[in-house]
């Protein structure tokens, strides 16, 4: 299992290394904090085709609505149902019970180029 | 992740975002500061949702210093302002406040604003975003006999809420016109100066929220120890600009720039109100005589084509300035705010539709490829609860 950020500030952890490799996409509590209180998410349904870098679910805060790219390419397999009701969680435990969605990964070396835990705190400093 | 709001872009003759007396203030309680009119200002401090009920149910301190204030005064003052504005002013009495909007030629709405009757001299508070333009108007239109100074030393703040009148009423201001009210004696639109300590304030029963409150112009150099005087009374916290627009929204207060506009008139905007009564009577019998009377006039006697309303939307997803208003599959109109409401726990919307719909129960909103669902309400969508003179309570 890893987990994986974007400079976009989503998070992506990947299950497994034997096809098809799935993984769990969220955004990340920086950008959880920097939305400010969530009122509805949004999400890809089931069956979905993603592209990397794709607009795939749109969380709307108070403020505004921001789009969510996907990390990767792949199918959706499931979203979080628990979001519809308490769309809240995602702020507070975004890299947890707040993900957004399950996916089917097209093509693993699309993870590369993505940041780690480290680099991705690291990043945050810098803004 | 990225914000879907349009940025415009602006390459050539950025003017620097400027600080305000508040800005150290701001900062030392937490406040995310964002780029706003040519400011930074707090957008939030603990969250919007937790800082509006706060507003609702105790008292909120807002700085709204990125406003214009300006004074006019000079001989005829009375006369160069109507015309320039709808306004009655043999009607505003000293100590009192009204409405009133900044019209162009051709009736579209150049800027809202308040205009205080201060005795001596006239006390206006316009838009932040607009203050350069409408000085430039202003003194395009007045006389050279009328001084028009803009207070760029004064601070101003917003205390809104139920709990208003008892936590400023604590801080022991003096009338300076003896016969004038306390801050508790006044009522929803009295204005008048005080005095804190020795530092003047001009202090109007007014806002933005909906809610009872005050607008308190301070000295810049004052600012702070206001601030603090207010917000160590338990009623108070300090609010930023997230929550005042969703107050205002709820409120059904139009936000120059979004709601308003040189594209909208008084009478769509639902803001015919602003056009006082003499200066609604033709022009042979005195009325008139305000920039784009004839088209204000004409509308106020034969309707506009569309009108600004309500929305109370289905589910949760909200719709926000720019999504088109459905009938079918016509377009019959367009959101101008948007959001979801604190206090209804479910997004609104105020928008432009066609006044022909606008007794149709159910339109939809077209946001992102999906049709929600939306009923027309009448504005507010949630009660005020201003001061009102010969109210109970």
């Amino acid at each position: 299992m890893s987990r994986h950020y974007t400079q976009e500030h989503e998070w992506i952890e990947v299950e497994g290394d034997t096809a098809p490799i799935t993984a769990t996409v969220g955004i990340t509590d920086y950008a959880q904090g920097q939305l400010g209180d969530i009122t509805f998410v949004e999400l890809p349904a089931p069956g979905a085709s993603l592209t990397k870098g794709g607009s795939a679910s749109v969380v709307d805060s108070v403020k505004a609505a921001s789009d969510v790219y996907s990390p990767v390419g792949g199918t959706v397999s499931e979203n979080n149902p628990a979001l519809e009701d308490r769309p809240e969680l995602v702020n507070s435990d975004a890299e947890g019970e707040g993900w957004l969605w399950r996916m089917t990964l097209a093509d693993t070396s699309e993870l590369a180029g993505l940041m780690d835990e480290a680099a991705y705190r690291a990043f945050v400093e810098s803004l | 992740m990225s914000d879907q709001t349009n940025t415009d872009s602006h390459d050539d003759d950025v003017p620097e975002t400027e600080g305000l007396p508040l800005d150290a203030w701001h900062r030392a309680r937490g406040g995310r500061m964002v780029e706003f009119a040519g400011y930074w200002m707090p957008v939030q401090y603990e969250g919007i949702i937790a800082e509006h009920h706060w507003t609702r149910s105790h008292a909120g301190l807002f700085d709204v210093s990125h406003m214009g204030q300006l004074e006019v005064s000079g001989e005829g003052v009375e006369a160069a302002l109507e015309a320039v504005l709808p306004i009655d002013l043999a009607t505003l009495k000293p100590g009192r406040q009204r409405y009133s909007l900044l019209l162009d030629e051709d009736g579209g709405v150049l800027d809202d604003l308040m205009l205080a009757n201060a005795a001596d001299h006239y006390y206006m508070v316009v838009n932040g975003a607009t203050k350069w333009d409408d000085i430039a108007h202003l003194r395009e239109h007045l006389p050279d006999a009328i001084t028009l100074t803009l207070l760029d030393e004064a601070a101003l703040l917003a205390l809104q809420g139920p709990e208003a009148a008892q936590a400023l009423e604590r801080l022991g201001l003096v009338p300076v016109n003896e016969a004038g009210p306390t801050v508790g004696e006044m009522t929803f639109m009295d204005s008048g100066q005080f005095l804190w300590g020795d530092v003047a304030l001009q202090v109007s029963r007014s806002g933005y929220t909906g809610e009872d409150g005050y607008e308190i112009s301070v000295p810049a150099d004052h600012a702070v120890a206001l601030a603090d005087a207010l917000c160590a009374q338990p009623e108070v916290k300090p609010i930023g600009l997230g929550a005042r627009d969703s107050l205002r929204l709820e409120a059904g207060l139009p936000l120059y720039g979004h709601d308003l506009s040189p594209e909208t008139g008084p009478v769509e905007a639902g803001l015919a109100f602003a056009i006082n009564k003499r200066r609604r009577a033709t022009v042979e019998t005195g009325g008139g005589g305000f920039p784009g009377a004839e088209q204000v006039l004409g509308q106020l006697a034969g309707g506009a084509p569309r009108k600004r309303v309500g929305l109370l939307l289905e589910g949760r997803m909200a719709a926000r300035e720019g999504a088109i208003v459905m009938l079918g599959d016509q377009q019959v109109g367009m959101v101008t705010s948007g959001g979801f409401s604190p206090s209804l726990e479910r997004p609104i919307a105020m928008a432009y539709i066609a006044s022909k719909v606008a007794d149709v129960p159910t339109l939809t909103i077209d946001v992102r490829g999906k049709r929600l669902a939306a009923t027309v309400v009448p504005l507010p969508f949630v009660p005020h609860r201003y001061h009102r003179k010969g109210a109970i309570g």
